[in-house]
Parts: structure tokens; C-alpha cells; sequence
């Protein structure tokens, strides 16, 4: 006998929410897509249609491209990005492991003064970073698009939350067969904490990836634009195309659907424990 | 290794849970840190391996004075009572962990692991991970783990406690022959009397951080020195029966009844209590106390009574060609081995 799917009437409603909870996150990227992919004709026609004439009109995204470097915006993004998650990484590892294993005085008070500085509004520390940055001369470079994200005291709270998860035997065992407390930590607690490393990486690479207010404010030049500031320097420079704006919202938000796509367990995950999108 | 203490005391502020030891081990034997949970055994364990700190006084390995090195430099082996594997790591790396922080050569410590796997019977494991086996597998890599240095001792805190009952007999045994093969001096913590009893050398019997007697097993439970220890091993538990000297027989408190002893050092008047074990009794016409059988339980090859001495009740082994029924009057005899007086305020042995 085949299976059945047996739908109670509740359940029927809940999936019924979901469905259309579903089609409306979908949709807004559904329709930059199917966009960017229509000729004029089709994208001034009214009523409007609902899928592209030719799926594959790669007209608009050449278009897009030759209007704007969107080469090196992509580029300037992947080493902003890629240099903003190596070295929090590193700092967010350092900082857990000092706050969750060594034992010096003041560590707990120090660690609850780092918590509280969490309720200090990005927007709050955008103005005094300005002045720093300005005032060090540092303009217009990435480098100052990476140095003020080189560490985060979220997920180091997250990593040392785990590390205080491991029990002290596999410290204390390690030390006695002579392993120092570098080697303990990365032979042994960095692989143990890995899936939540993972997902701190992967937080905070689509939060560097869509960093847009600190970058306005900082990067005037057209050669260090990341993605999002190129994009919108597009749109109110490049005209209002439009279709050309949908091709090239595509193409910024592509690497991290596909990101999730492949790492999806991850990020959920880090998602549904710190309770904070990253 | 020989092991000395000389005056070992461990204060946790204002708790003392380590009290002025001094005792020694001696080379190549199983000696067992027994006590009630809280009794500062494995406070003593750790002290020995360098993760804590003593507080006042010298542990010696052989001449050397170890009581500032650190942990690392001591040559220890410790296997902790949740086993304390790297649960990324393959039960091979697990073992090979120790040398490949000493920088041995892969190929010789992989040689090395494979030879301490061969010793603990788990070469058919070596590349699994430690949440794949069981407990006592477990056990048995952390053991590895902790030989594969050649550590001058070996300490094991509750090496069986994590362990169902029928895997505890027989790591217990493991533990037994491997000490036993490898001759490494070896103390390993635990409650459990019977688990001391049986593979230990020598027990060190701690209550409340104080050392309460160190000795062989079969004379820690045919010599008790204090009331304590008398109580703590054996089973069923021993009589008690609180009382006191007059006429040189012992008298309950309620002055219900009386049983003759040996006073040894006891004088007349003195408060005591009599420990009578459960096999030290039997039927006999030169009667020292004469008792009512209360009950009987049938235990296969002998029974257990619940004798009625006054308006006290003694527990006894009793043969079961026993005829004598519930109810009935009886002289028992005292037996010279397993019946103690001790002191009732100290409880030291008369």
C-alpha cells in the first residue's frame, strides 16, 4: 500500500502560513531575477508577465558590467570579506580561549564590561571610528574598511560559551602529557569547537559582505567600492534602469544565496543559538 | 617508583581537604585511595599529578622533590574517571597524543601505540572515534593513553565508576593485569570497597582528609584500627552495639543484655562499642551471649539471621545446618577473629 500524507485540518493551516510565508520572502528575489533577465519591451509591458521570454537574455547583466566596474567592486568585496573573517577568526579564537581557560584576576569583570559595551549602537561607533581613521589618514583604502571589524565580542561570547562547554579533564589531560596551552587550543579545543566556528565565519562573512553604512561613509574612490556601495553608487549615478539595476542586485546578492545554499545547516544553527541574525 | 609524603596538607580556603600525610608507596604496587565521596581522595590525586598545588609539606618520586614541578615534567599517566579522550581524534591518535607532543617520530609512536593497544586489547579500534565504543573500551584507550610515555606512576581517578556492573568486574581485572605486566607503580581512587578490596596491594582509608589506615587489604579487615574503618569495609556491614564495661563482660547501654569478651585493653566502666562481624558468630554450648532468633534468609550456601541481643539486633551468617527456629532462645559463641572493641568517644581499637 502506498504512503499517505494524512493532513489534520491544524496542520493544513499551519503549512497553508508557511506556503505564503515562504512565496513572500521568495518573491521579492524571484522578481530581480526574472527582472534582469527581461528586454525592454517586456519589462515596460503592462500588465506585467510573470516569467522572462528567454531565460537566458544575459543582455542586461553586459549592459550593467560595462556601465560599472562591478569587477573590482566584486573583488574589493571577496578581500574585504575573506580578510574580515581570517583574522576575527583568529582574534575571536584568542579572546574565547583567554576568557573561558586562563585564569588571571579580573577576567570575569573585564569579560562583563566587554558584554555591556554590545549595547553600543553600531551607528554610535561609526562617528568615532570616522574621527580615528581620518585623523590616522587612513581615507580612502580597504584596509580601513577591514581594520575597525577585526574582532567581535558576539562571537567571541559564543565561542567562549562553547569552550566553557568542554570538560577541564581534556585540559588538564593534555597539560599533563606536556601540551602547552597554544597547542591545546588549536589541536584540541579549535577542532572540537569547529562546527561553531564555522558558523561565527559564515555570520560574520554575510554581515562583511553586506557592511554598507561604515563603507558610504568611508570609501569615496570608485577603486575600493565593495558590492552594496557599488550597487547604489549605480543606481543614483547609472540612471534608472531599472532592469540594469535588477542585473546587477543579482549578481551582489548571488554569492551568498549561494553561501547558504551550501551551508545552510551552519548558519541556522548560529541563528537559532545566539537568537540575532548576524 | 617509590612515592613518599611528608606532611601533605591541601587548604581550600578555610577547608582543609588534605590532612598532614605522610605515608610512602612502594614501587611496582596497586595501592587504592579509598574513602566516602568528599574524603579528599582525589584532591590527594591530583596533588600527585601536579595539577593542584599542595599547600604545606613534600611529595617525593623516589629522591626527587616533586612538590613544585609541574605537571608535565613529573612523568605521570592519569586517567580520568570521564576518560578524558580528544573526541575528534581517532582512538590511534588519541594514544599516539602524548609522544606526538614530545615530537617522537610518526612512525615509532604510531609502532609504540600499536604495541599499547596490543596491551589493553583494543588494536581492532585503532581507527575509530572514541564515541564509537563503549565505556569500558573507553577505559581501556585512556589507559593506553596514559602508559604509552612509560610514566614512572599511574593514576587513575574512579577508574570503574562510570562502568555497568558487569563491565566494572572486569576492567577491574584488566586493570589488575596491566598494572601487573607493566609493573608501573599505580594508585587509583575509589568508593567502592569491594572494587579496593579485591585488586589493591595496599588501600589508604581516608575519611574527611584524614589518613585513617594504610595496610593490606585482608589486614584492613581483620585489624581495624579505628571504629571508622571497621564500619567502612565489609558486607554486610558490621555489628555495632554501643555499651559499656562492667563485671569484665560487656553490657549494652540499656543494660538489656550482656556478652562476654576479651576486654584487651578496656577497663571496667569504660564506654565502647563492640564491633561483631556477621561471620564472627556461632552456635555453641560454652554460650558467650545467648540471643533470640528474630528471622531467617535463606542465602543458598548459608543464611543470614536477624538475632535479638537485648533490645539490640545483630546481623549474622549462620551455617545452614542450623536448626534452631524463629522465636527460639540461643547461645552463640564469639568467634577470635572479626569481634572489635573500640574506644566510643575516639573510636580507636581497644
Amino acid at each position: 500500500m502506498k504512503k499517505r500524507f494524512h493532513f489534520s485540518p491544524k496542520k493544513l493551516l499551519v503549512y497553508l502560513c508557511l506556503i505564503i510565508g515562504a512565496i513572500i520572502m521568495v518573491f521579492p528575489f524571484y522578481w530581480m531575477l526574472v527582472s534582469a533577465l527581461k528586454t525592454t519591451a517586456e519589462f515596460n509591458s503592462y500588465p506585467p508577465t510573470w516569467v522572462p521570454e528567454n531565460w537566458f537574455n544575459m543582455e542586461n547583466f553586459k549592459t550593467a558590467f560595462s556601465k560599472a566596474p562591478f569587477v573590482t567592486y566584486f573583488m574589493n568585496s571577496v578581500i574585504v570579506t575573506i580578510s574580515c573573517v581570517i583574522v576575527t577568526g583568529f582574534t575571536t579564537i584568542l579572546a574565547a580561549f583567554a576568557f573561558s581557560r586562563l585564569k588571571f584576576k579580573g577576567r570575569d569583570v573585564i569579560f562583563s564590561l566587554l558584554l555591556s559595551l554590545m549595547m553600543v549602537p553600531f551607528e554610535m561607533l561609526v562617528i568615532t571610528n570616522y574621527e580615528t581613521v581620518t585623523r590616522l589618514q587612513m581615507g580612502d583604502s580597504l584596509i580601513v574598511l577591514i581594520i575597525p571589524f577585526i574582532s567581535s565580542i558576539f562571537y567571541t561570547y559564543i565561542l567562549r560559551n562553547f569552550f566553557l562547554s568542554i570538560p577541564d579533564s581534556l585540559y588538564y589531560s593534555a597539560r599533563i602529557d606536556g601540551a602547552s596551552n597554544w597547542k591545546y587550543l588549536w589541536r584540541i579545543m579549535v577542532p572540537i569547537a569547529k562546527p561553531s566556528l564555522v558558523t561565527i565565519m559564515l555570520l560574520n562573512a554575510i554581515s562583511c559582505w553586506n557592511s554598507f553604512l561604515w563603507t558610504l561613509l568611508v570609501i569615496n574612490s570608485d577603486d575600493f567600492r565593495t558590492l552594496p556601495i557599488g550597487l547604489y553608487a549605480f543606481m543614483t549615478e547609472g540612471g534608472s534602469d531599472f532592469k540594469l539595476q535588477m542585473a546587477a542586485s543579482t549578481f551582489t546578492v548571488l554569492p551568498m544565496i549561494i553561501l547558504f545554499l551550501f551551508t545552510r545547516k551552519y548558519i541556522v544553527n548560529g541563528v537559532a543559538r545566539g537568537g540575532i541574525k548576524g | 617508583m617509590k612515592i613518599k609524603l611528608e606532611g601533605v596538607t591541601k587548604r581550600f580556603d578555610d577547608v582543609v581537604a588534605v590532612n598532614d600525610f605522610s605515608l610512602e608507596f612502594e614501587e611496582g604496587t596497586l595501592t587504592a585511595l579509598l574513602g566516602p565521596s568528599g574524603c579528599g581522595k582525589s584532591t590527594m590525586l591530583n596533588m600527585l599529578s601536579g595539577i593542584l598545588p599542595v599547600t604545606e609539606g613534600k611529595i617525593y618520586f623516589d629522591n626527587d622533590d616533586v612538590t613544585d614541578m609541574p605537571p608535565q615534567k613529573r612523568g605521570v599517566g592519569l586517567v580520568f574517571q570521564n576518560y578524558a579522550l580528544y573526541p575528534h581524534m581517532s582512538v590511534l591518535d588519541n594514544i599516539c597524543f602524548p609522544l606526538e607532543i614530545q615530537k617522537v617520530p610518526k612512525a615509532e609512536r604510531i609502532e609504540k601505540a600499536k604495541e599499547m593497544a596490543r596491551l589493553v586489547k583494543i588494536e581492532q579500534y585503532l581507527d575509530r572515534k572514541p564515541k564509537e565504543l563503549s565505556g569500558g573500551q573507553q577505559q581501556r584507550v585512556a589507559i593506553a593513553r596514559a602508559l604509552i610515555k612509560n610514566p614512572r606512576l599511574l593514576l587513575l581517578d574512579e577508574p570503574l565508576s562510570n562502568l555497568d556492573a558487569r563491565l566494572r568486574l572486569e576492567m577491574r581485572e584488566e586493570i589488575r593485569r596491566i598494572q601487573q605486566e607493566t609493573k608501573v607503580t599505580t594508585i587509583f581512587v575509589t568508593h567502592d570497597q569491594e572494587e579496593a578490596m579485591s585488586i589493591s596491594d595496599k588501600i589508604v582509608l581516608m575519611k574527611d582528609g584524614y589518613l585513617m589506615q594504610v595496610d593490606r587489604p585482608q589486614a584492613l579487615y581483620d585489624e581495624p584500627q579505628k571504629l571508622f574503618v571497621a564500619n567502612f569495609l565489609g558486607n554486610p556491614p558490621i555489628n555495632n552495639l554501643e555499651g559499656k564495661i562492667k563485671d569484665g563482660k560487656f553490657v549494652l547501654a540499656d543494660d538489656s543484655a550482656s556478652v562476654k569478651v576479651d576486654l584487651k585493653s578496656a577497663v571496667e566502666g569504660e564506654e565502647v562499642v563492640l564491633g561483631i562481624r556477621a561471620e564472627s558468630v556461632g552456635v555453641d554450648d560454652d554460650a558467650d551471649f545467648e540471643a533470640i532468633i528474630k528471622e531467617r534468609f535463606t542465602m543458598g550456601k548459608e543464611e543470614l539471621a536477624i538475632l535479638k541481643l537485648g533490645n539490640s539486633e545483630l546481623r549474622i551468617y549462620l551455617s545452614s545446618d542450623f536448626t534452631h527456629k524463629p522465636g527460639e532462645k540461643v547461645g552463640f559463641k564469639l568467634k577470635n577473629k572479626g569481634v572489635f572493641l573500640f574506644d566510643k568517644k575516639s573510636g580507636e581499637r581497644k
